[in-house]
């Protein structure tokens, strides 16, 4: 039954994803600007000639319906298109660039929620305390604070005076690595190269505190208030009146609840997480995705932007539904 | 380790220990306004099997009370006063983990709202069990490996638990354990916090309110079962309501509270009867009779006082209409005790 | 149908009774007042947001330099308070010699007016679409709403940086980003709560009275859900305003030379070992404004709605 449920949600996701290609689709088209001219802006004089067969090419010179075809098919089969400016195809691009990505965004999300979570619960059952209102002031803080400069601030904290850290890059140079995965942490775990797990650990780090302080100001709150809204309910003095220890009452009955709503903020903080990844990787130089775009914007490499604007997109769909799946085995009530 | 002992039922003339003994128990609440004393001076004594209603208005302490007595007053309320004393020891002053020890397993408390005080992410079986694996009821047949016997430990935990839900009539119980509360209507609810609260056997039941939330036919039911746990069990009932005729049916002994203080106590016939509190004497005038036809309800003039803001001297003087001067002046007024073990605070009745 | 001796035309009856709730505000604004003064917090929030304003409205009258252009000669200057600091550049100077403290003031306008006008029109948006859809449901409704899924596909920035990459730089083009995306969350409050008002008795009470269906949606429930679309707006601006110095940061917002709070810190990025007064302090201004504005949006939800609160 459960799974049936299951099965309808991944489907949603489909039209969903046609959709967005779709939206990015008709963005690249309808902007001003001949891609082809562009393109061609790049190299230098053409005859008329070259840039019809270009056109051609590209299948510029087709009714809009049918490039939007074209350009569904290919991105159903993993193509992605063609950069102009890189001169190499898009797929490839980008799945050279993404798991750096991905290792940073899993890095933030790791570490906002070892941060929020414990500060959330004990900021609930220590209420008023001044473990609560730091915590609470220091939440404020982190949804105030730019991402970017956050980042800045450390190196300059870390990197430059402390020298502890190092500044940029994903790992030191030199440094030997057997790729698997493209995921330089887990990588070294599997190859057990530890030289090569505490550097990219250490070039992880300020990234994913610049990226996931945010996200985890916000889930630390979401999360105090949902603790202190489910320890005022019945079941948690029922849960005292068994005789159960404080610990399990909190930990057991109080935070399964709590997590609820909680986890459906932390899909949301997913999504600020990825568009973040383009902020911080700038900062730090981290080589994913979002900087190659960033780049791409300038070079006006539009084919480029548009498939990882996909890509993007793609994955927050994906994490949200890894969070509403979450969320149906944690709350009995839905049955979706 | 509890033991299977079934207590008999001591008819009221029967001198026994009391289970259960408050002296002079006050609860207080600082708010922003003041300070409220939710329990202000209960004194009683309960005997094993005997079934004790309190009755008041919203507002008038009889939950404080109850959670005072497990310790369970919620922050930032705390006892201020006087004793409660169960089995002969002071619960005021216990450790906590002996508290623990207590709770669910010596004393249980069910609740008004059987929706809200069920976990509603945990199944209603795993909910029982948890009562027992707390209190470790279930013993396993040889202590030090009762890791090996895990499986037989587990299926003699789950026996337990269906036993228990057939106990209190929870109809197919091997399917209904796994069910989430909110899969059971309300007086199946109510079933099952009773259940849990009855999984260790305890000696005293603590019942805030327990049939207020359901319909007049599962409130029966509900009474029933309740009464069929005091006759089998021996387990001593303190029954909290504003229903009177509740309270009329059920119960042995009945306080009276109001704003806090307790006004009267007694046995229930005594004080149906003859009410000496001006508050009880008023409260049953309120009740029509089933059997007489009556021109006019007589309710009580006035509004329940503010505990935070109450007038100086007894807190229904404002209400009661054989006040007397003495009644307004700002000192504690003693419980008299007249024949046959019956409790007044009132001015009327000091000697 | 006369309903006061106020209602005499159908505009009247339309404003009937904002103009008795502009009165009911005016008592009110005083009990707003009184409770801010209990809340010292959210006061200096909105203390620090006023002065903001004030600053960026008053600029070239509170400035000494010019923003734009700079003396090659006093280029990276410290703050005044450290060793080579002048104190005509009280915060020090960028690499193009221009005074920090003059480009954050002026970076204030930017800011403020991005944040105000990108909010300002997702309000607008988004509660006009989201009462039309709440109240109408049907066919607008459904597209209107699939729309609005849609768009949460996609994380807000991604989707800001897409239009600004298409768009091209600009002031214009950064509002259009922005509320793009941002009109959503005020849609779906808006929606969700006239779906939930639709069904109060009141709403019964004017139709069967007469009340033409533009008339009770604005006269009579805007008004009750008006006050949590303000205060998510206010929590919104902080966001806003972050986002759009992001996008300047990126190079993707304002161009230079206009002061930007987000392109100084990108600027000062390449001087970071040697002059970090550059990046880090515009950096600073943002930080402020953004924490009374949230300090402050806070307090006033405390203040309007308790319903809302984050405890």
């Amino acid at each position: 039954m459960r799974a049936v449920r299951v099965l309808e949600r991944v489907l949603i996701t489909i039209p969903i994803m046609f959709g967005v290609a779709i939206v990015v689709f008709l963005f690249m088209r309808l902007t001003p600007g001949d891609p082809v001219d562009i393109m061609m802006g790049q190299g230098g004089a053409v005859t008329t000639g070259e840039i019809e067969q270009l056109r051609h090419e590209f299948h510029l010179d087709e009714p809009l319906p049918v490039q939007l075809w074209l350009f569904l098919k290919g991105a159903v089969r993993g193509d992605l298109g063609y950069s102009y400016v890189q001169k190499r195809p898009i797929g490839e691009l980008i799945g050279e660039r993404l798991p750096a990505t991905i290792e940073l965004a899993v890095g933030a999300l790791f570490f906002a929620l070892l941060v929020a979570v414990p500060i959330g619960i004990i900021s609930a059952v220590k209420q008023r305390s001044l473990v609560d209102q730091i915590s609470m002031a220091g939440a404020f803080l982190g949804t105030s604070m730019p991402a970017f400069w956050l980042g800045i601030v450390l190196i300059l904290l870390f990197s430059v005076r402390l020298r502890w850290l190092p500044v940029q890059g994903r790992i030191d140079y030199g440094t030997e690595l057997q790729q698997v995965t493209g995921l330089y942490v887990l990588d070294s775990l599997l190859t057990r190269n530890w030289t090569a797990l505490i550097s990219s650990l250490r070039h992880l780090v300020l990234p994913s505190v610049s990226l996931g302080a945010a996200a985890a100001a916000i889930v630390a709150r979401v999360l105090r208030s949902s603790m202190v809204e489910t320890l005022r309910q019945d079941y948690i003095t029922l849960a005292r009146a068994k005789g159960q220890v404080e610990f399990l009452v909190v930990m057991k009955h109080a935070l399964r609840n709590a997590l609820i709503p909680t986890v459906t903020v932390v899909g949301l903080q997913v999504g600020a997480l990825l568009g973040g990844n383009m902020i911080v990787e700038t900062v730090f130089s981290w080589p994913g995705l979002g900087r190659m775009v960033v780049q791409a914007i300038f070079e006006r490499d539009f084919p480029l932007v548009q498939g990882a604007v996909m890509v993007y997109a793609f994955t927050y769909v994906m994490a949200n539904l890894i969070v509403d799946i979450l969320y149906t085995t944690l709350n009995p009530k839905i049955t979706l | 380790m509890p033991g299977l002992d079934r207590v008999e039922y001591q008819p009221v003339d029967t001198p026994s220990p009391p289970l259960l003994e408050l002296k002079d128990l006050v609860t207080v609440f600082p708010t922003r306004r003041g300070l409220v004393r939710a329990v202000d001076g209960m004194s009683f004594a309960l005997r094993e099997g005997e079934k004790l209603g309190i009755v008041g208005e919203s507002g008038s302490g009889k939950t404080v009370t109850l959670l005072s007595i497990l310790r369970l007053v919620p922050h930032p309320g705390k006892i201020a006063g006087g004793k409660v004393l169960f089995q002969g020891q002071n619960l005021v002053h216990k450790a906590r983990a002996e508290m623990r020890k207590i709770r669910g397993k010596e004393i249980a408390m069910i609740f008004q709202d059987p929706l809200t005080t069920l976990n509603p992410v945990f199944t209603v079986g795993e909910q029982i069990r948890e009562s027992m694996r707390i209190h470790n009821i279930v013993s396993s047949p040889d202590g030090c490996f009762s890791g090996l016997f895990r499986r037989g430990k587990r299926s003699a935990e789950y026996e337990r638990v269906i036993r228990v839900m057939r106990d209190v009539g929870i109809p197919s119980p091997v399917t209904r354990a796994r069910n989430y509360p909110h899969q059971f209507s309300g007086g199946m609810q109510q079933r099952a916090i009773t259940a849990i609260a009855l999984s260790c056997e305890p000696h005293l039941l603590l019942a805030d309110e327990p049939t207020t939330a359901l319909d007049v036919t599962i409130q029966a039911q509900i009474m029933d079962l309740l009464n069929k746990i005091n006759r089998e069990h021996g387990t001593s009932i303190i029954l909290v309501t504003h229903n009177l005729g509740l309270v009329a049916e059920f119960c042995d002994t009945i306080i009276v509270m109001y704003a806090g203080w307790m006004m009267e106590k007694g046995t229930v016939d005594e004080v149906i009867e003859a009410p000496k509190h001006p508050y009880t004497q008023g409260l049953l005038r309120c009740l029509p009779h089933i059997s007489e036809k009556q021109e006019k309800i007589y309710p009580i003039p006035g509004l329940v006082p503010d505990l935070a803001q109450l007038p100086p001297g007894c807190p229904f003087s404002p209400r009661c209409d054989q006040a007397r001067p003495e009644c307004r002046e700002d000192r504690p007024i003693p419980l008299t005790e007249l024949d046959g073990g019956r409790l007044v605070r009132c001015h009327l009745y000091v000697r | 149908m006369e309903t006061s001796a106020y209602a005499k035309t159908p505009v009247d009856r339309l404003t009937y009774s904002w103009r008795v709730r502009l009165r009911l505000m005016r008592r009110n604004f005083a009990y707003f007042l009184t409770e801010l003064r209990r809340r010292p917090l959210a006061l200096v929030g909105g203390i620090v947001v006023l002065a903001y304003l004030l600053a960026a409205v008053l600029a070239p009258h509170l400035t000494a330099h010019d923003p734009t252009a700079g003396n090659l000669r006093q280029r990276l200057l410290p703050p005044a308070w450290e060793d080579g600091g002048e104190a005509a550049y009280p915060l020090g100077t960028d690499d193009q010699g221009r005074d920090i403290l003059t480009r954050i003031i002026f970076g204030a306008r930017i800011s403020l007016a991005v944040g105000l006008l990108s909010v300002g029109i997702s309000v607008a948006a988004g509660t006009a679409l989201g009462a039309l859809a709440g109240y109408w449901r049907g066919l607008l409704d459904d597209v209107l709403s699939r729309f609005a899924d849609l768009l949460l596909a996609f994380p807000f920035l991604i989707f800001a940086i897409g239009v600004m990459a298409f768009l091209g730089p600009g002031f214009l083009n950064l509002i259009a980003a922005l509320t793009f995306k941002g009109w959503v969350e005020f849609f779906r409050l808006v929606r969700g709560e006239m779906m939930a008002e639709k069904t109060k008795e009141y709403v019964e009470a004017a139709k069967v009275v007469g009340q033409s269906h533009p008339s009770i949606i604005v006269a009579e429930i805007l008004p009750n859900i008006i006050q949590s679309v303000f205060v998510l707006g206010t929590l919104r601006m902080g966001y806003m305003i972050i986002m759009e110095a992001s996008l300047s940061f990126l190079g993707l917002g304002i161009q230079p030379p206009t002061p930007v709070w987000g392109a100084m810190v990108a600027a000062g990025r390449d001087y970071l070992l040697t002059a970090w007064w550059a990046s880090t302090l515009p950096g600073i201004a943002i930080l402020i404004l953004v924490l009374s504005i949230n300090v402050f949006g806070e307090g006033l939800r405390d203040i309007l709605d308790p319903r809302l609160r984050i405890e």
